[in-house]
This record gives structure tokens, sequence and C-alpha cells, in this order.
């Protein structure tokens, strides 16, 4: 028998040896500094006037370094960092591959963006509640979400997120936001609870939670194990996650109750993070059995993306219009995933950071126009270019680039969805994602007519009465229209970036290569 | 045993999925609270029942010496238990809130952020 102390020589066996290369604690140093800024500003709940002084230069240190971690990312290939430095698959892996850092730098400025705005639209007794920290919360969980490499921790980062969401969506308990949180929270615990009853079946086929792990074996059980229903299952919670139809009553029924800045928060980021896990585990763990779905995933885009905008058409409240909106995006991604080509996913992937942009800065040019209008409903708004040219201006950027027209960011993802469509015979699917191009054009511009360009109705105070509007929301809104413009003017980088993104999705060599580099090297 | 508790999973399921369908709020978090428990069966099912002794390592080893039972899903039922326990007393917390708010407990009247009687868009300029 070996004695023990023989055996603690070769600790080789079961841990990581080399220590972390000083760049790579980037992999989680934006989850960590997350959750400690959001510590910090808990114990600071009553000092309401020094949290956003604290809130907004870390997420701007955020955005930093998660723009820094996607520059690594781009520059040395998909990296992982493995708990406790346990060997994987036994400690749990963080694995950062062009997907997960694009999306991590995207959602961090929107975060930053949103920070600015709720400097002003989230009042004292709104910060006692705990807006920043949970701002600063549900930031960890959706940046863990795209950034870990283990499925399970997927789920605690989901849940990490789902709850923070439900702190923020009840900020101020009005009658509207209790009636709005029944059902998101109730629809989305059954979301989250499919997410954990699949991953329960997935260890008791695989025997693993790593997903490059998972990757390597799905081949193997492939003839054996039911990874249809498994798969199947995904597919259910991760769509409700996402709001595609038939399982999207949750967001019309909550979005537009909390303060305005949490709409946008939400409309720009949480139903991406269903994308993200679509794409993670439809896209590069099961491939074989998404083209096995991918007529159903179809029809359900095409089905999400035409109600999706049909419902917006329909509504007199401008946010409940917008919640629709993002409905119907999700339809267009949805597309991306069903095609499965390459040109597919990364017109998926371009689509859902356009998405995360444009949305928000649609929300908080709702906001804008509140304040300088009074009103969210179309019937009584109105006259609002009279009263501030440059806010109309930019507004009418945002329903364009939403609309999918040039020269703005949601006109390149949606050509390459069309013409990925066209390239296989799907002539439906591009007809839908066409149709629901116009319809969107129709009803933005109806938006846009009606509160922007029609008189003001009679008895509206004039301009010289409002009070002036807040600077940093301005500016929260004025920096993400620039995103999307500049997106749109100059698409090359992005376009590069989303079709590395898609690659490493189809050939998860890279991904499997970054977790287990022994093996590979064997 | 995997039968048995096949079933009594099955059941579970069951009578959550049942409650769920429910229109009044109450009812409707009896089904979350057995739809989390129903989980956590499940996956304990899943990783494999087996009559084992725990997996300690003996102070002279190095390594397990016979067959020994899985930690994992009961560490993922932990996990799973503290997550499901605190999101129904959030839900508890929801639901008398809204209880007082709103007075009702029937999600049928629970109106406030959809109005029956919603108005329409303008239909001209």
């Amino acid at each position: 028998m070996a004695g023990k102390s023989e055996a603690l020589q070769d600790l080789s066996v079961a841990y990581v040896m080399q220590p972390v290369a000083a760049a790579d604690w980037l992999i989680v140093a934006p989850v960590i500094w997350c959750i400690l800024i959001g510590a910090v500003l808990l114990m600071l709940r009553k000092r309401t006037d020094l949290q956003p002084l604290i809130a907004i230069p870390a997420l701007a240190l955020l955005v930093l370094m998660t723009l820094g971690l996607l520059v690594h990312v781009f520059q040395s290939g998909t990296l992982s960092m493995t708990m406790g430095r346990w060997l994987p698959p036994f400690g749990i892996s963080f694995t950062v591959d062009l997907l997960g850092a694009f999306f991590a730098a995207t959602s961090a400025l929107v975060a930053l963006g949103a920070g600015i705005y709720g400097r002003s639209d989230v009042d004292d007794t709104g910060r006692r509640y705990g807006f920043y920290p949970f701002l600063m919360l549900i930031m960890a969980g959706i940046l863990g979400a795209f950034l870990t490499g283990d499925i399970f921790n997927l789920y605690v980062w989901f849940e990490v997120l789902l709850i923070s969401s439900f702190g923020l969506l009840v900020l101020g308990s009005e009658k509207k936001q209790l009636d709005g949180a029944v059902k998101y929270a109730f629809l989305n615990l059954i979301a989250t609870t499919l997410f954990l009853v699949a991953t329960g079946y997935l260890y008791g086929l695989f025997g693993t939670l790593n997903m490059a792990d998972i990757a390597i074996k799905a081949s193997e059980l492939r003839g054996t194990a039911p990874l249809m229903t498994l798969v199947t299952l995904y597919l259910l919670a991760f769509a409700m996650k996402a709001a595609a139809f038939p399982v999207n009553f949750w967001l019309p029924a909550s979005y537009h109750t909390p303060r305005l800045v949490v709409s946008a928060l939400f409309a720009g980021l949480l139903t991406k993070v269903g994308i993200y896990a679509l794409l993670r585990i439809l896209g590069m763990l099961f491939p074989f059995e998404r083209e096995e779905l991918s007529f159903l995933i179809a029809i359900a885009a095409a089905l999400t993306m035409i109600l999706g905008v049909m419902g917006a058409l329909a509504q007199n409240d401008i946010r409940r219009s917008l919640g629709f909106l993002v409905i119907s995006g999700i339809g267009v991604m949805m597309a991306g995933l069903a095609l499965g080509s390459p040109a597919g996913l990364s017109g998926a992937i371009l689509y859902a950071a356009h998405s995360m942009v444009v949305m928000t800065a649609l929300y908080f040019a709702a906001g804008v126009a509140a304040r300088l209008g009074g009103s969210f409903e179309l019937t009584s708004a109105g006259g609002l270019y009279t009263k501030n040219a440059a806010i109309a201006a930019m507004t009418l950027m945002l329903f364009l680039s939403v609309a999918g027209l040039p020269p703005f960011s949601g006109f390149w993802p949606k050509i390459m969805l069309v013409k990925a469509s066209l390239d296989i015979g799907a002539w439906w699917l591009a007809g839908a994602i066409l149709v629901t191009g116009l319809l969107t054009t129709i009803t933005v511009g109806r938006i846009w007519a009606l509160a922007y360009w029609r008189p003001a109705p009679a008895g509206d105070p004039d301009a010289a009465a409002l009070s002036p509007l807040p600077v940093g929301a301005t500016m929260a809104l004025a920096g993400l229209v620039a995103i999307t413009v500049a997106a749109g003017v100059w698409p090359e980088p992005v376009m590069a970036l989303a079709q590395d993104a898609a690659r490493g999705l189809l050939d998860p060599s890279a991904y499997v290569l970054s977790v287990f580099p022994v093996e590979a090297s064997q | 045993m995997e039968p048995i508790l096949a079933i009594l999973v099955g059941a579970l399921f069951t009578v959550a999925i049942y409650l769920f369908l429910s229109k009044h709020v109450i009812r409707i978090l009896m089904g979350a609270a057995i739809l989390g428990n129903a989980v956590n069966l499940l996956i304990f099912t899943a990783g494999r029942v087996t009559r084992e002794v725990p997996p300690i390592i003996p102070g002279d080893a190095d390594a397990l010496t016979g067959a020994a039972a899985n930690p994992l899903p009961q560490a993922l039922i932990l996990t799973a238990i503290v997550i499901s326990f605190s999101f129904f007393a959030f839900l508890l917390v929801l639901g008398y809130r809204a209880f007082q708010e709103l007075e009702t407990d029937s999600s049928d009247d629970m109106r406030v952020a959809e109005p029956v009687g919603d108005k329409s868009p303008p239909a001209g300029y």
C-alpha cells in the first residue's frame, strides 16, 4: 500500500499545477467585481447619494474588464480556468470563448448605460430599496452565465440573475408591479425548474456537467442515450427564458411595469441570456439534435417574430409596444439557430448583440419622451419634435435600427439571416424575416409620426415650461445610439467577430482543448 | 428502488402541474413547493441510487479502496434546495403583498398591468 506522504508528492494527478497567468484572471474578474461592489453597495443602502458615485465608476471599470477579456480571447483563443485547482471535469470550469466574451462586453456596456440613466430615473426610495446593489448582482448573474463552462453552474447563474430581477421588478411595490411580478415570477420559476430537470437527466446520462466534457461524450452516447428528449427539454426551458412563442406570455405582462431603466435593462439583457444558452447548448453541445429539431425551431421562430410585431402594432402604450418588439427580435435570433449554418449562427449572434444595445436604448428613448411629453400613451402624445429635435432624431435612428433598415446595426444581421435562409431554400423563413421588418417599420413609424411629428395636443405645456432633461439620461441614450450607428456604418469588425464566434460554436475543438490541454496533446 | 422513486417523482410532478393549473395564487405556491421537491428527488434518482459507504478515503490510503456512493447528486440537490427555498420564500411574500394590494387571490382578476378595456392606438394621424 502506498504511504500517504509519498502519494502526496504527486499532486499533478488531481490538481492543476501551473499557476494561473495574471491576464487569465480576467476570466473571473468581472463576476467577482460585480458581487464585491454589489456587497459594498448593500452596506451603503441608506447612503443614497453615494451609491451612484460608486456604482457608475465600478460599471465603467467593468466595461474595461470585459473589453480587455474580449481582446485577450481574440488574441490567445478560448481561455479556461478551473476553480479550486481540481482538474476538470471535477472542478467547475469557467471557459470563455469569443461568443461569451462578445456578449459579456456588450452587456457590460448596456449596464453602464443603465447605471447612468438610473441616476435620474430612480429616486431615493428606489435606491433605498436597492436599485444599484441589484443592478450589480444581476450583472454578476448575467456575466457568470456568459463566462461559465459548467452546465450546473449556468443554472446557478440563471437563478442569481432571476432573483435579482425579482428585486428590480418590484422596486416601489406599486399595484401594477406586483401584478406583473406575480406572472413573471411563476412562469420564470417553471422555466428554470425545467432547466434543472434537464440538467438532472443530463448528469444521469453523462456523469459529467462540464460542457467541454459533454461535447466530447455526446458523440459516443448518441446511439444509446435518449438525447433528443434531453435537448427538447432544454429547448423548451430556454425558449421560455428567451420569451419565444408560445411560451412568451410572461414578458408582455410584466416588462412595462417597473421603473423605466429596469425595463430597459431587462429588455436588453435577460432574454438574450436565454438565446445565449440556446446557442451554447443546442448550437455547440448537441448539433445533431438541433438539426433534428431545426424545423420545429424555425416554425417557432417565424411565429415569434410575426406575432410579436403584430402585438406591438396593437398597443397604445409605447412601453408595451416595445415589449412586443423584444419578442419579435427573439424570433429573428431563433431563426439563426434553426438554420445552424455558419452564416445563420453568426447572424443570430450579431442580432443578439445589436438587440441588447438597441432595445435598451429604445426604452431610454421612451423614458425621455415621457419626460418631455408627460405620457407613454400614443393617443395623448405629440409634438416631441418641436420640443427637442435632437432627441427626436436619435429616436428615429433607433427606430430605423430596430426595423433593420440601413445604415444602422439592425441591417447587417438581418441581411446575413435572409441570405442564409435563401441559401438552403427556406424562402418562407426569409419571407417571415422580411415581413417582420416591414411590420416593425410600420409600428415604429406610427409611433414616431404620432408622438414626435404630430403637433402637440392643445393644453400641453410648451417647451419653455419644461424642466431640462437630466444630462445623464441624454448621455446614456446618445452613447447607445452612437454604438448602433457605428456598428451599422462600419460593420466589418463586429461581423468578423460574430463569424469567428459562430465558427467556435460549430467546431468546439478549441473550446475542448482549452479545458483539457493534457488529453489533447497525448 | 428506482421504479418506486420514479413513480413517486411522476406523482409529485402530476400534483404540482395540477396545482399550477389553478387560478388561485395560494395553490400555485403549493405547486411550486411540491415541484421543487419533485425535481430534487429526480436528480437523486437520476444520479443512481446505491447502497454504499460514503466516499471517504481511509487515513493510510490515497485513493478509494472499493465502491462508494456518489456525493455529487447530493451536492446538486443541496444547491437546488437552497435556491428553491429562497424562491419559495420570495414568492410567498410576493403572493401575500399582491393579495394585500390587489385584494384578490385569483389570477383572473389580476388585470392591473394589462387592463381589459385597454385603449387601442389611434387609427389615423
